[in-house]
């Protein structure tokens, strides 16, 4: 295994969604179950049994709109203020009025959520105004639930394709994509007239504290494809300074998680073992609470558990040792931590992009279309913000349903087979160098130096010096890089989407020349938020051959905000310390 | 320019008494999403080929003996 053989092939499908983690398999499930007789191939990097953010399943749903808890109007409005504005309304609407068919649906499926004694959903309070949240105490089978689906409506999967990038016809309109297997090296041209981008978070931007590339938030095989390939293909990307951040267990990769733990009684304390925030749901302005508590003299910052009964912290340890980060339980006890006993020391994270839990996605409208023709994106890649994992199951579907109709209306695009040959020299350029800089080596510098030059506090000249540095590196990964097998091939591949991904961090970053969405984009050398001038969002694209960003107006609210509530998620500090 | 062997403490360890990859399992090699898992061609045992690992238990989970234990890799231990 591992040895590059490099043959090429065809095939042709009408519906390909690229990505098999969470939107992907809801979305190639649901383009089949509308029409049948539609070819939808599902193309996954691993593979769909275990691959993507929930590999190993969730604990809950953390934003549920639930009959009778929430509205979709409630929930669109509590999602605009955390997101400070800077919100089209209509796909966050789409999303809140579909999600309880989907959660009765996953139901079907075999995913039990938490009901209480009188059999209606136990929904818990985590968020700063409504009511969302929905423990799912059979969280683990989550991925072996939706495979039995895909297999029973006979979606075509092919696992260990990494796709690199789309086609397009000279119209515009996408064609398919190029992927590489990530064991030959062999390449695989799939045509489509559809083309659903599900490839997760950008979440190997940032450099863990540790050190260790692979210690990061999100799964590590997320590294930022599905935006590069967004921008390659010329779609528009938002807001993409709106960084991911969230607040961790030190050293280890998962949330500490007061989504869990919260509403049995635990917080986020400092190190006197007071609260400092109102709230625990992640928000760009609690982050900043965060970071502010942690750099001054009262931090660092922890999850406080110690004070509940021993009875509750085992429910609690019961969740969180067996789904989702499941490996915390063995860290915990390599430290000598005991929930019962010590709080447990917190930290932020290393940047990302992820619309998952912040805004910076490809832009897409109600219907997850992108602004490519014959483009759709969901899931943690696609700006929906704060969507979570029920996010990218309801948006995967809304996506894949559009998808499968528009495909049974167009015919298949042509696209230039010297883009493919082009392609085809870019991706096999490492394998073609008898010596040069391996791919790790090109990955920790550039992710090293997104830490020094792009993680918030933001300042103009250091991100003016990231772009020089990460122009040098573009030069070595361009002429030096090399690839001695196949899996370094695709490590080599990620190594050029994170790049990238860098890059569009950066200009993103410089462009909004204001600070909005606390630490997300907390530019110090313009401190204040701008409502006058940067009420909108920030849309970065390719334009010929170079990054370019623009403003685009947020579309008129459907559900309207008054001013006095607008101001919401500006107000997390504690007044008086508990 | 030859490129340096440095050594690296792996997170993946696999019992070679319970693995059996030599009777055509491969169970860990295909779950694994970084796909840091091979089979020895020495030994026919699996064994953890590159330091690549997100600690996240698939490999352990659906492993039918109980051959694997993954650890927290010692940077972040």
């Amino acid at each position: 295994m591992d040895e590059i053989s490099a043959n090429q092939s065809e095939v042709t499908c009408d519906v390909l969604v690229i990505g098999g983690g969470t939107a992907g398999p809801m979305a190639a499930y649901k383009a089949k179950s509308r029409h049948p007789d539609a070819k939808v191939v599902l193309l996954e990097k691993a593979n769909v049994k275990r691959s993507g953010a929930i590999c190993m399943g969730m604990d809950g749903l953390n934003n549920a709109v639930i009959p009778g808890y929430a509205t979709a109007e409630q929930y669109t409005k509590e999602i605009t203020i955390a997101n400070d504005g800077i919100c089209d309304q209509a796909p966050v609407y789409a999303y809140a009025s579909r999600c309880f068919d989907i959660i009765q649906e996953l139901d079907r499926f075999g995913i039990r959520f938490q009901k209480d004694e009188n059999g209606e959903y136990d929904v818990k309070k985590v968020h700063h105004l409504g009511t969302y949240v929905l423990p799912m105490p059979n969280g683990d089978t989550v991925k072996k639930a939706l495979y039995r689906q895909l297999r029973g409506r006979q979606v075509l999967i092919s696992n260990r394709f990494m796709a690199t990038r789309l086609l397009t016809a000279a119209d515009g309109r996408i064609a398919g994509a190029v992927a590489v297997n990530t064991r030959t090296a062999d390449l695989l041209v799939l045509r489509a007239k559809t083309v659903i981008l599900c490839l997760g978070a950008a979440g190997r931007l940032g450099l863990p504290q540790s050190g260790y590339l692979w210690g990061t938030y999100e799964n590590a095989t997320n590294s930022g494809d599905g935006y590069a390939m967004a921008l390659h293909a010329g779609a528009g990307l938002a807001n993409l300074e709106c960084y991911q951040i969230n607040p961790l267990i030190k050293d280890y990769n998962g949330p500490a998680c007061a989504y869990v733990a919260g509403p049995f009684g635990a917080y986020t304390a400092n190190a006197a073992g007071n609260r400092f925030i109102e709230c625990d749901y992640w928000s760009g302005q609690m982050m900043q609470e965060f970071y502010n508590e942690l750099r001054s003299g009262k931090g660092p910052v922890f999850l406080k558990l110690n004070h509940l009964h021993p009875d509750t912290i085992g429910t609690i340890e019961e969740i969180l040792h067996k789904v989702e980060r499941p490996s915390r339980g063995r860290f915990h006890e390599g430290r000598g931590t005991d929930y019962r006993a010590q709080m447990v020391e917190m930290h932020i994270s290393e940047i990302g992009f992820c619309s998952g839990h912040s805004a910076s996605g490809v832009f897409v409208d109600e219907f997850a279309r992108t602004t490519a023709a014959g483009l759709y994106a969901a899931g943690d890649l696609a700006n929906v913000p704060h969507n979570y994992m029920l996010g990218a199951f309801t948006n995967g579907a809304i996506a894949g349903e559009h998808a499968a109709d528009m495909a049974r209306q167009i015919t298949l695009a042509d696209y230039d087979p010297a883009d493919v040959a082009r392609e085809r020299d870019r991706v096999l350029a490492p394998t073609r160098r008898e010596d040069g800089i391996p791919p790790n080596q090109i990955e920790y510098k550039t992710r090293r130096l997104v830490n020094d030059y792009l993680q918030p506090p933001k300042v103009t000249a250091k991100m003016e010096l990231g772009q020089a540095r990460f122009a040098e590196i573009r030069e070595d990964l361009d002429t030096r890089m090399i690839a001695r097998n196949a899996h370094e091939l695709m490590r080599a591949l990620e190594a050029a989407s994170i790049l990238d991904c860098a890059e569009m961090a950066a200009a993103a970053s410089l462009f909004r020349t204001e600070s909005r969405w606390g630490l997300y984009h907390n530019r110090v050398d313009h401190p204040d938020k701008n409502d006058a001038e940067w009420f909108c969002h920030t849309i970065l694209r390719k334009r010929d051959g170079q990054i370019s960003c623009e403003k685009r107006p947020v579309a008129p609210y459907i559900v309207p905000i008054e001013d006095a509530e607008r101001g919401a998620y500006d107000r997390h500090r504690i007044s008086r310390p508990t | 320019m030859p490129l340096a062997q440095t050594p690296s403490t792996v997170p993946v360890q696999i019992d070679a008494g319970k693995c059996i990859a030599d009777k055509g399992c491969n169970v860990c090699v295909d779950v694994c999403p970084l796909d840091v898992l091979r089979i020895s061609e020495e030994t026919g045992k699996a064994y953890m080929k590159y330091d690549e690992c997100w600690y996240c238990l698939p490999c352990e989970a659906d492993c039918p003996t109980g051959a694997v234990t993954v650890s927290i890799p010692y940077l972040l231990r």
